[in-house]
């Protein structure tokens, strides 16, 4: 999750993060964790990194901010497949989750 | 790989997706894509978010999603057949170097017969097989997620941005801040060392006999827990 600014607009941050903000703090799927942002347009990234326990590093000379994963608990917080979106090689967008109803096998892979 | 028992599976339910963890994305991982011309969803993840949602930390992985969406087995080595390396014969003239290699490969914990054979019992009986795990079992077993391993996430996200951008020598010094914070994860390492090309021993300072003689090499591949 790389980010060019430590404010980001809320449209950005739920595009690259995957967290959605809502009236009951930052929520991935059903999960929702307290947060409040003074502006409901901007996000600041150190607050969230605080609010989801995610370490935030900066590279000022290049100006990129990355956040990390969560911290402080299990790779899966819970057996709920987290909704994956990532693109396809031919360059569309695949949701994990328009494979609900089906048994899926998930299946890392590189060409290194 | 994986399109063989595909097309074997599928009319029971099963679909096979597959991600790339390549931080040039389809440049590299795309021709593979295209010869192996796959039914499936064939998905690039440039900076290996899939480590960070999941807990992957080498390839080839493999996790089991239920109908519901439920994780019935976190990421475990996933082989869908017995791979040529564990019968590589050491060439009579082989250097000391390469007849290293070629045994420390061979010595890789790979059992996919087994593997094959829990996954086809799931597709046929679903939560009836002992292969599908409680969601407990599930979490229990997923790796623990210290802040090294969490920054490390951060680092290599950052050093695929920054290669990308053409930034190489600010790149390495993320890769190898990640490296150094989750020195398990080969997924980080393998990649990172990939984009140095034939300079990555210059650039990292080992290779992967000496990590993986370092961590032990039955450290790799965890051993199936079936």
């Amino acid at each position: 999750m790389v980010f060019t600014s430590a404010r980001v607009t809320v449209d950005e941050f739920e595009r690259i993060a995957g967290w959605r903000l809502k009236p009951e703090g930052l929520c991935r799927g059903e999960r929702c964790v307290p947060f409040r942002s003074n502006d409901p347009d901007v996000v600041e990234l150190d607050a969230v990194a605080e609010a989801l326990a995610m370490p935030l590093v900066r590279d000022e000379r290049h100006g990129l901010w990355a956040l990390g994963s969560e911290a402080g608990t299990t790779a899966l917080r819970s057996a709920v497949a987290p909704d994956l979106e990532l693109p396809d090689f031919r360059g569309g967008t695949f949701r994990l989750s328009s494979l609900r109803g089906t048994k899926v096998v998930l299946v890392a892979w590189a060409s290194w | 790989m994986w399109q063989e028992l595909r097309t074997e599976l599928r009319p029971q339910g099963l679909e096979i997706v597959t991600v790339a963890l390549d931080a040039r994305g389809s440049e590299t991982a795309g021709p593979w894509i295209s010869k192996a011309a796959p039914d499936h969803p064939s998905l690039i993840d440039e900076a290996h978010v899939v480590d960070a949602l999941f807990g992957i930390v080498n390839v080839p992985s493999g996790i089991w999603i239920d109908e519901d969406g439920v994780i019935v087995r976190p990421p475990e080595p996933g082989y869908p057949r017995r791979p040529a390396f564990l019968d590589r014969v050491v060439p009579p003239d082989a250097s000391p170097a390469e007849r290293e290699r070629i045994e420390l490969v061979k010595a890789l914990h790979v059992d996919a017969e087994r593997y094959v054979a829990a996954l086809r019992d799931w597709v046929e009986r679903g939560g009836e097989s002992p292969y599908a795990l409680t969601p407990v079992e599930v979490v229990r077993r997923s790796r623990p997620r210290t802040i090294e391993e969490a920054t490390a996430a951060a680092h290599f996200a950052l050093g695929q941005a920054l290669h990308a951008r053409g930034a190489r020598a600010a790149a390495v010094g993320h890769f190898r801040e990640a490296h150094r914070l989750q020195p398990t994860n080969w997924t980080y390492r393998r990649d990172a060392w990939s984009l140095a090309g034939t300079d990555r021993e210059n650039q990292y300072g080992t290779n992967w006999v000496d990590e993986v003689k370092r961590q032990g090499v039955e450290n790799y591949y965890p051993r199936l827990r079936l």
